[in-house]
């Protein structure tokens, strides 16, 4: 059990039960060379260039980057700016689709004869990144720092924002290729334990998945846990805390207490990139909110959303905010060109709301502190952010903060806690470098 | 390529509470006792809490404006301040004093410190101990119930009959429970205020923690002091400072082992108060006392952040 948390209306049933749709050949892609934690990718072809699906577009800037491929067949129409959901800006490579579908030559191979290096880096070649929504390189993740060991390998199910339903249905059409890709993180860090996390009622999709890892015994041994209905439970603190009862240490790593965590997806996209050689070109996220018919996509990385939006008839009549990820730390996007990235989990149509008050007074009703799974004081935190009082921040631990938005969430007087946090950290980062 | 409007930060979703409900709701749990004040002290208590509901509204809308704060009394909180002071004021008190009680809890209390969420007293609470020390005679002077009438005898309070040892028959438990006694304007009736309380403890709008701890440290002092437990619980206006005096959100302990220690304070000093002051009633400087130590408190029980435990310690102590 995490403390703290939140416990919003989940929407789930509105897209669960649609079977994943395939939209793979938009018009053009968007890539941006920075969608990753790390450093950005270096562009290895330039404008003009015909690449296939799956061609190496850019390489991984160092060990903390990740490579991109091209998503489409087609032509390289662009390589320059443009603007990422979170507004910053990135070098993109734009493609246009040639329609000819042509991709690279895929391999088939056993992962069981690799060694582990060797997985490593057929991950590290694919571009993966955590697809749960931090875009963290998952080749990095996979490489444990010298004196560490992996005792336990979470995978998470959790898919603890409301509205977002791609992972859970991505596990259950694809069951096997997922936990071929938990065995594969298995091997890759040397454990013999596996849990697989589940929240909530997820509709018997646990007597889906548990035969499959009955079957990995005794080799693999893996237990899955279905957890109360919490969020925000699919966040790695938090879930370390749920399955383990551990506590990552405040500015340690999962691994520094034995554990790490791997999204679903993230976890397929493993399996294909180890066995057919095939890179991270791919998606499934969830339509949702306000529209008619909610859906589970599998798009193109890079797919511009007003192509998808165009593509499930989805109308926006000005009044109408648009999210990307889901609707408790995804960005509300400026406008409708800006792609999907390889984190985005959620497409979500919501309807205009009171925004939040930048003056209201906090009465200090204590309903952000018994929401914070973090256990911070964010009324205080907030009172210090308003002062402009950077440091103070700093010392109620504004850095241990995971942005999960639960504080903002209850709060009455609707104070916009979370963008005030982000700003603090933000200045605290800007003072260290200065 | 689409503009959309309403940029807006994370998170996109909200519950639905807003501090207006909140305030709101508090209103309406305090109704009851409002409307058994009326039936026990007649219209003269209905004057009393207009003109303090009145001053107070009046004297935030003003001082927003002189300050150059946005103007929110729509949120209920002016009317929370003005019905809680007018329920510790006496039946018979001249009205100007009642409008003055009503701008001192809204000006000096709260404004002047910076509205609501900055102030350090329980502005209700404030306002009396300013008026009693202004017009010690007027603010100690009570009224049995049901008299009304020019004519009409004053009459003390339990507590200072207890005190003072007055000659005279106590009012019954019972009598004391249902509000049949003398009193400030809303203290009397503790099974109206119950009302109110179970209201406010469904809604979640205030927990346990401090009328629980207030109340029992209450109950065990006592009986230290070898008093009748009961009389002491029921007397006074303990159950309408530990429901709704002491619960007070900006004036209370964040924590919920912060309001613990709080409502324990409050407890001993309101005995110590009752049992060696030199005033009958201990509740109003209680809560003020302790309202001054609430930034301390607070500092004492941040909860331990997420983290802050070595996993060597916590492994051991789970294992
Ligand atoms: S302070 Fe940070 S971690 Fe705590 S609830 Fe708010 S956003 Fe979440
Ligand atoms: S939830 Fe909002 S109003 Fe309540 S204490 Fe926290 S910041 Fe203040």
């Amino acid at each position: 059990m995490i403390s703290g948390g939140v416990h919003p209306l989940s929407f789930k049933r509105l897209s669960r039960n649609f079977p994943i749709q395939e939209f793979l050949q938009p018009e053009r892609v968007v890539l941006p060379l920075s969608q990753h934690t790390g450093a950005a990718a270096t562009p290895v072809v330039k404008k003009g260039d015909e690449v296939v699906q799956g061609q190496l577009i850019g390489q991984a800037n160092g060990f903390v980057s990740s490579c991109l491929h091209a998503s489409i067949s087609g032509r390289v129409s662009s390589v320059d700016y443009c603007y990422l959901p979170s507004g910053r800006r990135s070098l993109a490579i734009t493609i246009e689709n040639d329609g000819s579908n042509r991709r690279i030559e895929t391999i088939s191979r056993d992962w069981r004869s690799l060694a582990s290096e060797q997985l490593v880096e057929g991950v590290r070649q694919a571009g993966i990144v955590g697809m749960g929504g931090a875009a963290f390189p998952t080749h990095v993740k996979l490489s444990l720092p010298p004196g560490r060991r992996a005792e336990l390998v979470i995978l998470n199910g959790c898919e603890c924002e409301p509205f977002l339903t791609c992972d859970e249905r991505v596990l259950r059409e694809e069951t096997a290729g997922v936990v071929e890709g938990l065995q594969i993180i298995c091997r890759a860090v040397g454990t013999g334990k596996a849990t697989v996390a589940l929240e909530g009622d997820k509709d018997g999709l646990d007597e889906i998945v548990r035969p499959y890892l009955k079957k990995l015994e005794p080799e693999l041994k893996v237990e899955l846990k279905i957890l109360p209905e919490r969020y925000p439970q699919g966040s790695e603190k938090q879930l370390i805390e749920a399955v383990t009862g551990r506590q990552v240490p405040s500015g340690k790593l999962p691994i520094d207490v034995g554990c790490l965590v791997f999204n679903v997806q993230t976890a397929l996209a493993i399996k294909q990139a180890v066995t057919e050689g095939w890179p991270l070109v791919q998606r499934v996220l969830t339509l949702g909110g306000l529209v008619e018919k909610p859906s589970n996509l599998r798009v193109a990385i890079g797919t511009p959303v007003e192509a998808i939006l165009n593509f499930c008839q989805v109308k926006l009549d000005g009044r109408k905010r648009l999210v990307m990820g889901g609707p408790m730390m995804g960005q509300a996007l400026p406008e409708t060109s800006l792609p999907v990235l390889k984190g985005t989990s959620g497409l979500l149509v919501l309807g205009p709301r009171e925004g939040f008050s930048e003056e209201a007074p906090c009465i200090r009703c204590g309903r952000c502190l018994q929401a914070c799974p973090m256990r911070l004081a964010p009324a205080e935190i907030g009172r210090q952010a308003r002062l402009g009082n950077w440091e103070g921040c700093r010392q109620l631990y504004v850095n241990d903060c995971i942005e999960c938005g639960c504080c903002a969430y209850v709060c009455p007087s609707r104070l916009p806690l979370v963008a005030w946090f982000k700003w603090a950290k933000a200045e605290l980062r800007e003072k260290k470098t200065a | 390529m689409e503009k959309l409007p309403l940029l807006s930060p994370a998170p996109h979703l909200h519950s639905s509470e807003t501090t207006g409900q909140v305030m709101w709701t508090v209103v309406l749990a305090l109704l009851p006792a409002a409307a058994g004040s009326i039936f026990f002290f007649g219209l003269r208590a209905l004057k009393i809490m207009a003109v303090t509901v009145v001053t107070c509204l009046v004297t935030e809308a003003a001082s927003q404006a002189v300050f150059h704060r946005p103007v929110r009394v729509k949120d209920g909180s002016a009317v929370v301040t003005g019905l809680l002071l007018s329920f510790v004021l006496p039946p018979r008190l001249p009205l100007w004093m009642a409008a003055l009680g009503g701008f001192s809890a809204i000006f000096l209390v709260k404004e002047l410190f910076g509205g609501l969420g900055y102030n350090i007293f329980n502005p209700a609470l404030a306002a009396r101990a300013i008026l009693l020390a202004s017009f010690p005679v007027e603010m100690t002077r009570f009224y049995p119930p049901f008299q009304t009438g020019v004519d009409a005898v004053s009459g003390a309070t339990p507590l200072t009959a207890v005190k003072e040892h007055l000659a005279g028959p106590l009012p019954s438990l019972k009598e004391m429970f249902l509000g049949v006694r003398a009193g400030c304007l809303g203290e009397t009736s503790v099974l109206l205020l119950l009302l109110g309380a179970a209201l406010l403890l469904a809604r979640r709008i205030i927990t346990w923690h401090i009328p629980l701890a207030y109340l029992a440290t209450v109950a065990v002092l006592s009986a230290i002091f070898r008093q009748n437990v009961a009389f002491q619980l029921l007397a006074g206006g303990l159950i309408l400072g530990a429901f709704f005096m002491a619960t007070d959100y900006v004036t209370s302990p964040l924590t919920s082992r912060g309001k613990l220690i709080f409502g324990i304070g409050c407890g001993i000093i309101t005995v110590l108060i009752r049992m060696q002051g030199g005033y009958p009633e201990g509740v109003c400087y209680a809560i003020l006392f302790m309202n001054m130590l609430v930034p301390m408190i607070d500092r004492l029980t941040y909860p331990v952040r997420y983290g802050a435990v070595l996993p060597e310690k916590k492994s051991s102590g789970q294992a």
